[in-house]
């Protein structure tokens, strides 16, 4: 069953990516940073005790929302807010990459090792 | 006549004639429907060089060379090359041209650069500064995607409305006298903008300009479409070319049976990857190099008018807001009566 | 006198180009939406359920948690698109597939991996270092921002 709402979900989140294009004749930098914000502004709202309404997705959907790039944007202030509840404001500042790492790190270094190996095919 | 018809509108009364001309191009035109037309069909688009831009240079280096071999003639015997590209800084004309020793005047029409090019070589050659000159311009799909676009096995979504760089080079030499197709008259055309922003809708962009070209040629020759066996555009396609009869028709000229577009002849209609047509200096290039003039020879045409038609943009200006200036220039091919 | 003629001028250039653009519209091919969003979503669809099968991989084969997972399941999915990519794949399942390409954390990949190959021929410092986040700069750059505006909009409603 979580397979089928991960699917539909995701998918979803995919159908209004294409209608930031299609319809709003966004680029697609644009719609993936929309979506960045997107996942940013929805982990910033709080949803029972110590869940934010991003996690309360997640809980959901599973991969359907931790997979698309709106996941990002919820790592990221999941990060800041953490941080900050730790160790104050500045936490904001130095807990934004802590949970982002492995996404992140994961595409520029296999990223640049692609670049070693493999050369464009137009 | 004298040699100003118009302000924008040369004659060439002095017999200038094309005395050859060379096409090199990728597999993907080769494969097309003119693909036997071509006098080099490379088997992939890097050429055998390690990069994008180092294979369009060796590219246009092989149509130039095709050119003065088919003349039998060499390097020193050329008083000039006109060239142009769709890159940066025209480095496949500059480098192509470092390699071929011939006095160079870079030019640079986006699109148009194939018809920019001949025209004032033409006139050139025309009032007696040069003897011989050769016309000559590239684009390839990779470089043009690169620069203006996405890199290159980026998977961004095309929408219909765009359009397929073409990988190819085409040249010609141009010369006083002889037997050759006559060259007699450009327009040369002023930048036109619609306001068209998108650069994946380059065919609506370039429509008005080639309209206005087209109307002053008519205007400024005394000449009907019907004076015309063929009025080719360079690369409006399958979205700007039934604009350009639509605004030619409001103008009271009826274009259709005697107008094609470039865009449309070089690949086969149902090829996925090339949307609404082709697209690049060599869209123009090529058709009219490789096969029109051919078809010329052959006795199925004897006046012939090309439109190459380019888009002015770049993608900082896009990235600013701005719309997409475009141009049109166009030149009269006649075969002796 | 002259300032109000170049005004004129402007708003009838400005009306002319509006009755074009509005010409041209009818000859614009329109992008199929439908269809394109069916192609989005059952692409999208599958990489999304392509990630909840390998965390649950993660999960039951080595010792992540449902926190945790998420991470080699992202770094996976990085490493196919980054895989497919190179082997001149991933632009060809774009075009296809549109925002289900493009929307997962396989289009992020794919943006930095495309620029990285691409150029290469720039060398690897200005060339790969240069320009790996071309594409994907603005995500991160947004995300960044807005994460620190949104933690500090938190923060500051905490207290």
């Amino acid at each position: 069953m979580e397979y089928l709402i991960a699917f539909f979900i995701g998918g979803l989140i995919c159908v209004f990516g294409q209608l930031l294009l299609d319809v709003a004749k966004l680029t697609p930098a644009h719609v993936m940073t929309t979506l960045v914000v997107l996942g940013a502004v929805l982990d910033g709202i709080p949803a029972g005790k110590d869940d934010t309404l991003y996690d309360k997705l997640i809980d959901f959907a599973g991969a359907g929302v931790t997979v698309p790039i709106t996941s990002f944007g919820h790592a990221l202030v999941h990060g800041a807010i953490s941080e900050a509840e730790a160790h104050g404001i500045i936490g904001i500042i130095t807990g934004i990459f802590e949970l982002t790492s492995a996404g992140i790190s994961a595409a520029i270094i296999f990223g640049f090792f692609a670049s070693l190996i493999f050369r464009p095919k137009g | 006549m004298s040699f100003r018809v118009s302000r924008q509108t040369w004659y060439f009364s002095s017999d200038v004639r094309i005395r050859s001309a060379g096409t090199a191009v990728g597999p993907k035109e080769g494969n097309g429907p003119l693909g036997n037309e071509f006098d080099i069909v490379f088997d992939d688009n890097y050429v055998g060089e390690a990069t994008w831009e180092k294979a369009e240079k060796k590219i246009l280096e092989a149509s130039i060379n095709k050119t003065l071999e088919k003349a039998g003639l060499v390097a020193e015997d050329i008083d000039m090359i006109l060239a142009g590209d769709l890159l940066n800084q025209i480095i496949s004309a500059t480098f192509a041209s470092r390699t071929i020793q011939i006095p160079f005047i870079g030019t640079y029409g986006a699109c148009s650069t194939s018809m920019l090019s001949l025209a004032q070589a033409s006139a050139l050659v025309n009032a007696g500064y040069c003897n011989l000159a050769v016309a000559a311009c590239s684009s390839h799909n990779s470089t043009a995607e690169k620069q203006y676009r996405y890199p290159t096995e980026y998977g961004g979504q095309k929408p219909p409305t765009a359009q397929y760089t073409a990988t190819g080079a085409g040249s010609v030499l141009v010369g006083r006298g002889g037997t050759g197709i006559r060259v007699t008259y450009a327009t040369l055309g002023k930048i036109v903008d619609m306001g068209i922003k998108n650069p994946f809708n380059m065919g609506s962009a370039m429509a008005p300009a080639a309209a206005d070209t087209l109307l002053a040629h008519l205007k400024d020759t005394g000449r009907k479409p019907s004076d015309y066996d063929l009025i080719v555009t360079g690369d409006l396609a399958g979205v700007g070319a039934p604009i350009l009869v639509s605004l030619m028709k409001e103008q009271g000229y009826e274009i259709a049976p005697y107008y094609n577009d470039c865009g449309l002849m070089l690949y086969r209609k149902d090829d996925p990857e090339v949307f609404s047509g082709a697209s690049g200096c060599a869209s123009s290039a090529l058709v009219t190099y490789g096969h029109l003039l051919k078809e010329m020879e052959r006795g199925k045409i004897s006046r012939l008018l090309v439109l190459a038609t380019g888009a002015l943009l770049s993608p900082l200006t896009y990235q600013q807001g701005e719309s997409i200036p475009c141009i049109a220039h166009a030149v009269a091919f006649e075969v002796d009566e | 006198m002259n300032e109000k003629l170049k005004a004129q001028k402007q708003k009838e250039q400005k009306e002319e180009q509006q009755k074009y653009q509005q010409k041209a519209k009818q000859f614009e091919p329109k992008p199929p939406v439908l269809l394109n969003c069916l192609k989005a979503f059952l692409v999208g669809g599958f990489i999304c359920l392509l990630g909840q099968l390998l965390q649950k991989f993660y999960m039951q084969v080595f010792d992540f948690n449902e926190k945790t997972a998420s991470n080699p399941t992202v770094a996976t999915l990085i490493f196919i698109a980054v895989l497919l990519t190179g082997l001149g794949v991933y632009d060809r399942i774009g075009q296809f597939a549109g925002a289900g390409s493009a929307v997962p954390v396989t289009g992020f990949a794919n943006s930095i991996a495309s620029a990285a190959i691409e150029h290469r021929a720039e060398g690897y410092v200005l060339g790969v270092g240069g320009n790996m986040f071309k594409l994907a700069g603005s995500v991160i750059v947004f995300g960044v921002v807005s994460a620190f505006v949104i933690g500090l909009i938190r923060t500051i409603f905490n207290y």
